[in-house]
């Protein structure tokens, strides 16, 4: 009970407490003579000591976890959240330099088809130091603009280490240089059927939400067959839109030179276009609905035509709404693109499921890592447009 | 300035306005009186063609408003409602810029008209002119409410219950301004409320509306001292109307020219109800009477209150 006192913040010392079993109960770094063998586990307690006995840069990791075991116990004002933030960001980057440095002198001696992978614990305290950063961040209650600005900091370092190479010899990236062309097709097929998808969906969604905000005896049957839509599973989907869509291409051969077939990309953009428009038809209805009546009356009341009405008075004030139902729908697609690979359409899923099929976890993380990656980079812009819009109001 | 020539208006076959002629003249400052559901929000919206009346004629100086197109003629009315309505995505300078714009004023003129009407309704320009209506009072939004729909300079002015969502002092400052506002510029006013003491001490002329029908109109006096009917008497309150009655008059108008009494003197401009305030805390008969500067004029009599002329 004594202890439960001094602690002054407690999500950090959760925080700390699971970081610290993983640091020690979980591997850093696994390290395998070959890609197909599952390797053996390095501790973060064995990094003290490189591999020729000299002692690393592992201060670089402990001084800022000092400082977070520190900070638990600080009262939290202000400077306390931002020390925690340069420590979590610290810690970060010395963990990241760290596994960098010991598989660039793994690599080294043991030669070119060894790889040393990053473990369990690496990732587990990845994770937590930018939940301390965020959390951290969020008792700072920064202004939209500073908070999208510092959030993208913590990585920056990550990054520009990536750009210089440093991380050439993880697996993650031995796997990158050797599928380097087909990562960047897959990067290509990946944002095409995202952007197929999305820009049919609001030509359909954005007027679909419009019209049923204006009647209400079109808004319940559409939601209805939306709602359907959405509850199919998208495997399911893909199946039930090859025999038609296979069918089509048969009978109708300018569809089969178009490229139109039951597998591919055609099914794959017609679900996930389905798959968008719920979010996307709901948000530009409830964006609308939410502007109030006494607003739009006042203006029809001042003399503003129809039209005007809806682009200086609706429109920007159902944006917000629009915006976060758009971000909905975009990470939604980007998500489920990586499913559409499974009909043949590319994209990321082809790497993951080929990481998949063939047990190599890190061919898996080389596909999925970039889809999280675009993921949360479109959440992040599109929160931050919302935020932008309405500290605008 | 408005006359509505035997209108009527139903909402899916239930009459709400009907058969109802006004003539509402320049100048007045007119109060459609009643309780709700009597259609005067109806009315009112009827005259800036937000909602269509079904037959009769309706004219604005003269013309007939259908010639117009709706939002000309609402761009020469000024419109203040109830719950405001502020733009919320607008700086106050802008909102109240919202007709004048439309009306493709030159910028400066704009900006000085945002400056001339924010200083009448008492907003500091400098200190709120860029604030945005969620960092007002309830009060100051409604100021900025009803400084927007005088922006363009509207010939009329039509405000549908304007002040009911404000607290009671709140309320008596802003019924103050607007009364201010139609004296010094002798703008034309159609205000609808269900506040028989805001009807009573803003109108020129009040529109006691009942089920779409009107059941009396004339001068707050003429409601009082002879109500067409039992529905006026208990619309304005049976037990206090001759209280209300005497709220309507003054001093001046039960003056006893030349005689003098002793005591304080009273203003001739106090109301009659005021008067009857000062006789019976000071348990007198008698006041003296002066005028703003303080010279006698006369004297005034406890009894001369049961004088009630029409």
């Amino acid at each position: 009970m004594r202890v439960m006192a001094w602690v002054k913040n407690r999500v950090l010392a959760v925080l700390v407490l699971t970081g610290l079993a993983a640091a020690l109960g979980l591997p850093f770094l696994t390290h395998a003579p070959n890609r197909l063998v599952s390797g053996t586990g390095i501790s973060l307690a064995q990094l003290v000591k490189d591999t020729a006995g000299h002692p690393t840069d592992i201060w670089l990791v402990l001084l800022p976890a000092l400082l977070l075991v520190a900070a638990v116990f600080m009262r939290p004002a202000r400077r306390t959240q931002t020390a925690v933030y340069v420590a979590a960001t610290l810690f970060l980057t010395g963990l990241a330099a760290l596994a960098a440095h010991h598989a660039t002198q793994l690599a080294d001696q043991s030669g070119a088809i060894a790889r040393t992978a990053l473990g369990a614990a690496f990732w587990l305290l990845a994770a937590f130091s930018w939940l301390a950063a965020t959390d951290a961040m969020q008792r700072l209650a920064l202004r939209p603009g500073w908070r999208l600005l510092t959030a993208a900091a913590v990585i920056v370092p990550l990054g520009l280490m990536l750009a210089a190479g440093a991380f050439k010899d993880l697996s993650l990236l031995k796997e990158y240089a050797n599928r380097q062309d087909v990562f960047s097709a897959a990067l290509g097929q990946h944002v095409q059927i995202v952007l197929a998808s999305l820009l049919p969906a609001l030509l359909m969604g954005v007027p679909l939400g419009l019209a049923s905000n204006r009647s209400l005896s079109l808004r319940a049957p559409l939601f209805a067959v939306l709602n359907v839509i959405q509850t199919v599973p998208s495997i399911a989907l893909f199946a039930l839109l090859m025999a038609p869509l296979a069918l089509l291409s048969a009978s109708v051969p300018v569809l089969a030179q178009l490229g139109i077939k039951g597998i591919g990309l055609a099914p794959a953009v017609i679900a996930l276009t389905l798959y968008a428009l719920l979010p996307l038809v709901r948000s530009t209805a409830a964006g609308l609905s939410q502007v109030p009546a006494p607003v739009i009356e006042a203006a029809q009341g001042m003399g503003l035509t129809a039209r005007q009405v809806f682009w200086r008075v609706q429109l920007p004030l159902a944006l917000p709404v629009f915006l976060s139902g758009l971000r909905v729908a975009t990470v939604q697609t980007i998500g489920m693109a990586v499913v559409a690979a499974l009909i043949g359409a590319g994209g990321f899923g082809a790497i993951v499921f080929q990481g998949l099929l063939s047990g190599a976890l890190d061919l898996v993380l080389l596909g999925v890592l970039p889809v999280v990656a675009m993921a949360v980079a479109v959440d992040a812009l599109l929160k931050a447009l919302a935020l932008a819009l309405e500290s605008d109001t | 300035m408005i006359e509505l020539q035997h209108v009527s208006k139903a909402f899916n076959g239930v009459p709400v306005i009907d058969d109802l002629s006004l003539n509402i003249a320049r100048g007045e400052f007119t109060v459609i009186l009643g309780s709700s559901g009597s259609g005067k929000s109806t009315l009112l919206k009827m005259v800036n063609r937000l909602l269509e009346h079904d037959s009769g004629r309706i004219l604005f100086s003269g013309e007939e408003i259908r010639s117009f197109r709706p939002e000309a003629i609402r761009r020469r009315m000024g419109y203040a409602i109830q719950s405001v309505g502020l733009f919320p995505h607008w700086s106050v300078e802008k909102n109240i810029a919202t007709v004048p714009t439309l009306l493709k004023w030159p910028a400066e003129r704009i900006q000085a008209r945002v400056t001339e009407l924010m200083t009448l309704l008492q907003l500091a320009p400098e200190l709120y002119r860029k604030r945005y209506p969620h960092q007002l009072s309830g009060g100051q939004q409604q100021r900025v409410g009803v400084a927007r729909a005088l922006a363009g300079k509207p010939e009329v002015l039509l405000m549908d219950e304007p002040f009911g969502a404000l607290d009671p002092v709140t309320r008596a400052a802003l019924q103050l301004e607007i009364a201010r506002i139609h004296k010094v510029f002798g703008t034309t006013i159609v205000l609808v409320t269900h506040d028989i003491d805001e009807a009573l001490s803003l109108a020129t002329n009040i529109v006691l509306l009942d089920h779409g029908r009107i059941v009396q109109s004339g001068t707050p006096l003429q409601m009082l001292s002879s109500p067409a009917n039992d529905f006026v008497t208990d619309f304005f309150g049976r037990s206090d109307i001759g209280i209300k009655l005497l709220g309507m008059q003054s001093v001046a108008t039960r003056l006893r020219v030349g005689e003098s009494a002793a005591g304080e003197p009273v203003l001739a401009s106090l109301s009659l109800r005021e008067a009857l305030s000062m006789f019976l805390v000071r348990r007198v008969e008698r006041l003296p009477v002066v005028d703003a500067d303080g010279h006698a004029l006369g004297a005034m009599n406890f009894s001369d209150l049961l004088d009630l002329r029409p």
